[in-house]
């Protein structure tokens, strides 16, 4: 399903003291099965911005397509439970949300709200808890026994479960060590590979920015900031840094090496082993071009 | 992800009615609660409402946020007009209505009823407009300091009162959150049969109480380690001091006071 | 030599009788004016030794000293004195009703004359670049002032040591910055002892030293540097490398010789600098 924002507006508590923007004449467009990373401060709208991909905001003015769904202040799509069905979102901390005596309950619930039948949800449920790398055994358990990372991974399963198109993803390892980080995020990507899932990260990691997305969102005070693929983005580090955002540390090592050496190496998301080559070269002053 | 709900609805504000203390408030609307029975005549009716406006006006909170306020509370007000004219039958009858005759003395009272119950909101809703929580909580504390001889709890109360206040917010954000998760994994939380509703309360307050489960285990971790060890030889930050302006205050009121039972109808 | 501030001696810990232990015969020393830093994935104890020297929890086995006094039952008050703590979580541990009211708690449970709060109020929160928010409620605070605040109700109590307790877990890059800029300027100007607890690499650097947890036991103590050069085996026990030392690593297997493993961009950059002019 391809998303598009136009022109969106969001206002909270209209009329009143408290009245602000928090989101501000926004347009995008992510086409269906792309890698998003939306990045902001805290404020900058990007919470807001997801509430309305599966209308649980509409916006105040301006327009929001996903896939066939219209939203606007006027117009609710009747079927809102379908879209939300095929538009699942993991809420940062999304360990809270679990509820069910047990786990294969709790990854069930979202299923049955939408109405798929038993069989499938026992065969659904299967496949989620693998999904997450968690073992079958654990299915019948509480959730609340676990450790807070493998909660993280049932919550996640039961988002799973509603076998959505689009996943939305709000900072989905806030709080968990570096593996823990590592292992939800290489999760992800694995599931945007094989399952063609259109995956929107909001993230604060410029690192995981750089890993995943193919493309990336730049919001400031409500408003879109900056647009493009990482070396688009990236390259810009004077602007990002008028806004107080940071760039990926190996961008920010690259303007510090040219400055130290005099030397120039281009950011074009280089590995680790080809960024060691290309310094190598400057360094022992290997022309590049022979 | 501002907060759209203030308890008491506080507006900030440095008028002279913010600035009085929270005891000369709340003794003061404690009383006017009592005086307000007292009046029976258009004056001194008159007298109670001027008061009850000039603190409005004083207080500097916009008019319309006041009156906002008191929506559903006009509701109430219209209901116990219409009934006293319906159910009271003293006076002339001033118009018919096919078989319902409308009595003088009905809508006398159901005026005097309606003024009273008006004043009594306004002063109360003043009273929260123009103090923050933690401010009535000290008042209260303070007023019932005395208490504390009969081995009643005050400190302890003040201080779960002040520590859930301060909470409110955080709680409501929290069951925004929740709500707002769950309504992706599919419940409808606002149609639907009743009973399918009530069962959609059930995830939003399992999650909840889980959570303000383990925010208390928190916060009684971190105050234990910030050395709190009970009310005894704890000193206090915040102070209520009475002002002039207090006393002026008190003073305005007793005139008041006054000036009612002088123009009130005796016998 | 260092006066000795915080010392366990053979310490084992569990939660219960059944539960496996958390910690395992720890024994370390921590000295006054000293700089350490505890990391250790999620699990592996590390936030249990910060309750343990609070006297939040008692340990079955071995001792905990603080300033040569036992932590037990009698002193536990006594040593809350000298311990100030941020806990992970900004909203768990703020009490107030306001900014100040928060400050003050800690001053008020001690019974520190109302004069005194009020000063040491303005001088902790100015020392946390708080100063504007002294009547603001916390719900208007982002998590990373919350944290400030926090901080500076400790430094109202003066203790001889400041734990953060996994204090940046739950703030965006931008507020871990700001509380580890306030914390480290604190603890050179008022030559406080700091303890942070983390499983983030890149807060370890400024550390004068390290203490790596693994499975409730110490897996290493070193300076940050010699962590650092221990690549393979942090990724081993669940922790993260720093971007300067997996580039470090890289250029070592393309055959450029540092001379000695860097802490930051800033020592890379001058030993590559070096090899340049060379050539």
């Amino acid at each position: 399903m391809d998303i598009t924002f136009k022109n969106v507006t969001y206002i909270y508590q209209r009329n009143s003291p408290f009245e602000h923007k928090a989101v501000d004449g926004l347009s995008f467009h992510i086409p269906s099965g792309s890698f998003v990373a939306i990045i902001g401060h805290t404020g900058s709208g990007k919470s807001t911005l997801i509430q309305h991909l599966n209308g649980l905001t509409a916006p105040s003015e301006g327009e929001v397509h996903i896939g066939d769904f219209k939203l606007t202040n006027e117009e609710k799509p009747k079927n809102m439970k379908e879209l939300r069905s095929r538009v699942g979102v993991v809420f940062q901390y999304p360990e809270h949300q679990l509820f069910e005596e047990t786990i294969a309950k709790d990854i069930a619930f979202g299923p049955e709200n939408f109405g798929v039948d038993q069989k499938e949800i026992e065969r659904r449920t299967k496949e989620v808890i693998r999904q997450v790398h968690l073992p079958e055994e654990l299915l019948d358990r509480s959730p609340f026994d676990l450790s807070g990372g493998q909660k993280r991974r049932v919550a996640i399963a039961g988002v799973l479960a509603i076998q959505p198109e689009v996943l939305v993803l709000d900072e989905p390892t806030a709080g968990l060590d570096p593996r823990g980080q590592k292992e939800i995020m290489d999760m992800f990507y694995e599931l945007h590979q094989q399952e063609g899932l259109t995956t929107i990260l909001v993230t604060h990691s410029m690192e995981d920015a750089l890993k995943y997305a193919d493309h990336i969102l730049i919001l400031n005070k409500g408003k879109k900031f900056m647009e493009g693929t990482a070396v688009d983005v990236f390259s810009q580090r004077e602007a990002l840094q008028s806004v107080q955002l940071d760039v990926p540390e190996v961008v920010e090592f690259l303007i510090k090496f040219e400055k130290k050496i005099g030397k120039q190496i281009p950011f074009h998301n280089q590995s680790m082993k080809e960024l060691a080559e290309e310094i190598r070269q400057v360094v022992k002053g290997v022309d590049e071009h022979e | 992800m501002n907060n759209s709900l203030i308890i008491g609805q506080y507006v900030p504000g440095n008028s002279l009615i913010h600035r009085l203390d929270p005891r000369t408030k709340i003794t003061i609307i404690f009383f006017f609660v009592f005086i307000v029975f007292f009046a029976n005549n258009v004056l001194s009716y008159g007298i109670l409402v001027a008061f009850a406006l000039t603190a409005m006006l004083t207080s500097k909170v916009p008019v319309r946020f006041i009156m906002k306020g008191l929506t559903p509370v006009w509701f109430l007000i219209i209901f116990t007009f219409i009934l006293h004219l319906f159910v009271t039958k003293e006076g002339t009858v001033v118009f018919e209505l096919g078989i319902f005759k409308f009595y003088s003395g009905g809508i006398i009272q159901g005026f005097a009823i309606s003024i009273r119950f008006f004043l009594l909101i306004l002063v109360t809703s003043l009273l929260t407009l123009t103090t923050t929580p933690i401010e009535i909580t000290d008042g209260i504390e303070d007023m019932l300091h005395p208490l504390k001889r009969f081995k009643f709890p005050v400190h302890e109360l003040a201080l779960m009162m002040s520590i859930s206040l301060r909470f409110i917010p955080t709680l409501m954000q929290e069951t925004d959150k929740i709500s707002k998760a769950q309504a992706s994994r599919g419940v409808d939380f606002r149609t639907g049969p009743l009973k399918e509703r009530v069962k959609a309360v059930v995830p939003l307050l399992v999650p909840l109480f889980i959570s303000a489960f383990k925010r208390a285990e928190e916060l009684a971790m971190a105050m234990e380690a910030r050395g709190y060890q009970g009310g005894d030889n704890r000193t206090k930050l915040r102070e209520l001091k009475v002002t002039k302006l207090d006393i002026m205050g008190y003073l305005i009121f007793i005139l008041v006071v006054a000036i009612l039972f002088l123009t009130r109808t005796y016998g | 030599m260092r006066r000795e501030l915080i010392e366990f001696r053979n310490v084992s810990f569990r939660y219960d009788e059944q539960s496996p232990w958390v910690l395992k015969d720890l024994s370390f020393t921590i000295y006054e004016g000293e700089f350490v830093a505890i990391i250790g994935h999620n699990g592996s104890g590390k936030s249990t030794i910060a309750k343990l020297v609070n006297g939040l929890l008692f340990p079955q086995e071995g001792e905990i000293l603080i300033n040569g006094i036992i932590v037990n039952e009698e002193t536990i008050w006594d040593i809350r004195r000298e311990v100030g703590m941020v806990f992970q979580n900004p909203d768990n541990q703020f009490v107030g009703a306001t900014v100040q009211d928060d400050v003050a708690f800690g001053m008020e449970n001690r019974g520190i004359p109302r004069e005194e709060m009020v000063k040491r109020i303005e001088e902790t929160l100015q020392a946390v670049q708080m100063s504007d928010y002294r009547l603001t409620e916390p719900h208007r605070l982002s998590g990373g002032q919350k944290q400030r605040v926090a901080i500076a109700s400790v430094l109202a109590i003066s203790p001889k040591v400041l734990i953060l307790d996994e204090a940046t877990a739950m703030l965006d890059p931008k507020g871990r910055k700001e509380i580890m800029g306030t914390v480290s300027e604190l603890s050179e100007q008022r030559g406080l002892s700091l303890i942070t607890i983390t499983h983030d690499l890149a807060e370890v650097v400024q550390a004068e030293r390290v203490i790596v947890m693994n499975q409730g036991e110490i897996w290493e103590e070193a300076t940050p540097r010699e962590i650092f050069s221990k690549r393979n085996e942090l990724r081993d026990i669940g922790l993260d490398v720093p971007f300067v030392a997996i580039l470090a690593e890289g250029l070592k297997q393309v055959d450029l010789k540092l001379t000695k493993e860097p802490l930051n961009q800033e020592e890379l950059l001058e030993e590559l600098w070096i090899l340049h002019s060379k050539t």
